[in-house]
């Protein structure tokens, strides 16, 4: 008797790895049938009467309002493509895994999307380092992907069919530096980075470099890690330099913190920051120390433009509360690639990519869009202020 | 010596005792190769068996420390995070390389394995160094220990220019394979079972029941956990080079507190002490979640809002069957035994054999 459990339980643990495999193989022989060259097994999809798309995103992990906020843009551009008569007769569908924010389980997620699901293109990723993951998976086995958000210059390097709907690192960089140097009219400013971010290391290394070139000078450069919850002796350091801003490049999750801690050390100059920033809860987690700062992003909700009211209008039925921008840039991603899809000659891989590719004034609801011969969007960035529980437009940058 | 018969499989007769060594390598190479073969088409395959591959290799060898030997270590990630980054390192630096004379793929392959042994050799003497102040003091020092190591080579990693940072390393040749992965999972079993049935062996498991008894026994005690800790922390490290040979970017965090944690998780689940146990253990926790991607998807309608929901609520659904396992079964699955112990028809024979 003392036996039968762990034997039951090992049965069990063995039937479930058993049936795992074998339900697996027959889809991956499937392909196989089809040869190696994708393009032509890629036309299978297209004779049943639903066009599926993938995403991968960070559902659950630190950035998950990130990840969400994109499915739901995501979503809500495919319902309503779905409402207007879907592409070329057929409705399209997304199929969404979660990589939990970790470039392993990205790679899987969108390795089982092009085998298992075959979806005809692929939306995703925040994070740079997940996209990049992805981007090595979906390049050699020919299968378009699109960028929602990420602005590491090295994603869409990997290769021809990687695709990116938002603005790069080095020219927010530039933005914010232009931003303090011609409308704040500032001299001096101080930053403090994240160090365990690509993202806020690279924001801050252009800021350093257009910054200086626009005659300003960098008074101190000081470093925290993600998560960390006092950053006083930094902000002691920083104060010492009597700077006239401090450029804090980081995630919405710290900055709040900072923001507080830097006005309780007496620190009252404005904070600058970059797209990191944007989340409802920065007002919630900066209170009244985060107002008066300033970043740069992707779309102003603010924006009087009848599409970006229409786009926020329908968000905010839907999911309830006001679009962030990686919701504003997963609708313009997804509503993007229906559009490619749309003028597809054929839905193959290489078909779609060029089509993708000749992406040109697009009217988005972050910015209207040209896709570069890098595969890079061409766009302009708004620079927001912080005010009581919202946002203020202040002014468009152009590149 | 007698248990040691028990445990080692090569009692077969007319063979000379010195190729008795080589014969579970003979059956486990040509098995491999065709594993090999038959998945050369199959990239999702291919990629979920390296997963689990790493994840055995992984719970086995933290199963020599934390089981056999009765020592608590939480920093396993760190160890992997070593190999993963020194061999991802030497490939880039190599990539460009071949060894003249020899076919590109072959050359690919030598420096692939010369990059996994330095990557086990540089999580070796980590494993050595931290291992040998803490292994002197007993009780949860060595949990400490190497939990702070790990922490430590995380935030190396971000600010090191050669590792890539924050951004993590990409670009390293992706020249694992099945049958590499599977070779390395097919040493650590066999170092393990080898390591439990020697009088080696038995001297860990002596510590583990009685520290106080065993060194009055005259066990060497920090000699032997810090060679126990130094093979586990090799086979982490091989597992984190493969890991890096298989996976586009390494990045600061794929290695963090959780990934020890999952490998604990793992061994424990499995049984303290028992090598089948966390074989079979990580091959379901790595396939879990999968099966249940599989298992929501063909449930619910395409594009219906279940499917996109679903993918989110995985993790606490793993969780839960976790805390439910472990209340039914707290020793985890098999204890201190080994599966063959636990099937009845084993047991049989076994007891016939001894008696």
């Amino acid at each position: 008797m003392r036996r039968t459990a762990p034997l039951l339980l090992a049965v069990l643990a063995l039937l479930a790895a058993g049936c795992e495999k074998k339900t697996r193989q027959p889809a991956v022989g499937e392909e196989q049938k089809g040869g190696a060259e994708q393009p032509v097994v890629r036309e299978a999809p297209g004779e049943e009467d639903t066009l599926l798309l993938g995403e991968v995103g960070s559902l659950t992990g630190a950035q998950a309002t990130f990840g969400v906020s994109t499915r739901n843009g995501i979503e809500l551009a495919l319902e309503e493509a779905n409402a207007a008569g879907g592409v070329k007769g057929k409705k399209l569908a997304v199929r969404v895994y979660d990589d939990q924010g970790k470039p392993e389980e990205a790679a899987q997620a969108v390795t089982r999307l092009i085998t298992q699901d075959k979806v005809l293109l692929i939306l995703g990723e925040v994070a740079s380092s997940n996209s990049i993951a992805m981007a090595e998976k979906a390049q050699p086995a020919g299968v378009p992907m699109i960028t929602p958000s990420s602005t590491n210059v090295e994603v869409t390097q990997k290769g021809d069919y990687i695709f990116r709907v938002c603005f790069t690192d080095p020219f927010q960089g530039y933005v914010m530096a232009k931003f303090a140097a011609d409308h704040l009219k500032v001299k001096k400013v101080a930053i403090l980075q994240d160090n365990k971010s690509a993202y806020s290391m690279g924001l801050s290394d252009v800021f350093t470099e257009k910054f200086q070139g626009m005659g300003g000078r960098i008074t101190t450069r000081e470093s925290y890690s993600q998560g960390d919850t006092d950053f006083r002796a930094q902000l002691t350091a920083i104060k010492k330099t009597r700077p006239e801003a401090v450029y804090v490049p980081g995630y919405y999750s710290d900055v709040g913190v900072i923001a507080r801690q830097a006005r309780e050390l007496g620190l009252m100059v404005p904070l600058l920051g970059g797209d990191g920033w944007d989340s409802e809860k920065l007002f919630e987690l900066g209170g009244s120390a985060i107002q008066g700062s300033y970043f740069s992003n992707h779309y102003s909700p603010d924006s009087p433009e009848p599409r970006v009211r229409q786009f926020i209008d329908r968000y905010k039925k839907a999911y309830g509360g006001v679009p962030d921008s990686m919701g504003a840039l997963g609708y313009d991603a997804a509503r993007v690639a229906i559009a490619a899809l749309e003028r597809a000659e054929s839905l193959t891989g290489p078909a779609i990519r060029d089509a993708i590719a000749q992406t040109k004034d697009f009217p988005g609801v972050a910015g209207t869009i040209t896709l570069d011969e890098n595969r890079n969007a061409v766009k302009p960035a708004v620079v927001l202020q912080v005010e009581e529980g919202k946002t203020r437009f202040v002014t468009t940058v152009n590149p | 010596m007698d248990d040691a018969v028990v445990v080692t499989p090569g009692k077969v007769p007319g063979i000379p005792a010195p190729l008795r060594g080589l014969f579970p390598l003979l059956v486990a190479l040509p098995v491999l190769f065709g594993l090999q073969w038959a998945l050369s088409d199959a990239p999702f395959a291919t990629y979920l068996l390296s997963v689990m591959g790493v994840n055995v290799i992984l719970a086995v060898s933290l199963n020599i420390v934390n089981g056999m030997t009765g020592q608590f270590s939480i920093g396993h990630a760190g160890f992997m995070a070593v190999g993963a980054y020194v061999s991802g390192v030497l490939s880039l630096a190599l990539k460009e390389v071949a060894i003249s004379g020899l076919p590109v793929v072959l050359s690919d392959q030598l420096f692939f394995v010369a990059a996994l042994l330095t990557g086990g050799v540089a999580a070796a003497v980590c494993g050595f160094l931290v291992g040998l102040p803490s292994l002197r003091l007993r009780g949860d020092y060595l949990a400490i220990v190497t939990l702070g190591f790990g922490e430590i080579i995380r935030v190396v990693v971000q600010n090191t220019e050669v590792f890539g940072r924050a951004l993590g390393l990409s670009g390293t040749p992706q020249t694992s394979s099945v049958a590499m992965v599977g070779f390395w999972v097919f040493v650590v079993v066999l170092v393990s079972r080898r390591i439990a049935g020697s009088s080696h062996g038995r001297s860990l498991w002596a510590i583990r029941e009685d520290e106080v008894a065993a060194e009055a026994m005259g066990v060497d005690t920090t000699g032997y956990k810090v060679r126990a800790f130094v093979v586990s922390s090799f086979f982490a490290g091989v597992a984190g080079a493969l890991f890096a040979h298989f996976v586009p970017i390494i990045n600061p965090n794929s290695f963090t507190f959780v990934k020890s944690m999952e490998i604990v998780v793992m061994v424990v689940l499995g049984g303290l002490g028992s090598t089948s146990g966390a074989i079979l253990a990580a091959v379901f926790l790595t396939l879990l979640p999968e099966g249940m991607r599989s298992a929501f998807t063909a449930m619910s309608e395409e594009g219906s809002s279940l499917a996109q929901q679903v993918d989110q609520i995985r993790m606490p659904v793993y969780g839960v069957l976790l805390v439910v396992l472990m209340l039914s079964r707290p020793q985890g699955l098999f204890g201190t035994r080994e599966l063959w112990d636990v099937l009845p028809r084993w047991m049989a024979r076994r007891r016939k054999g001894q008696s």
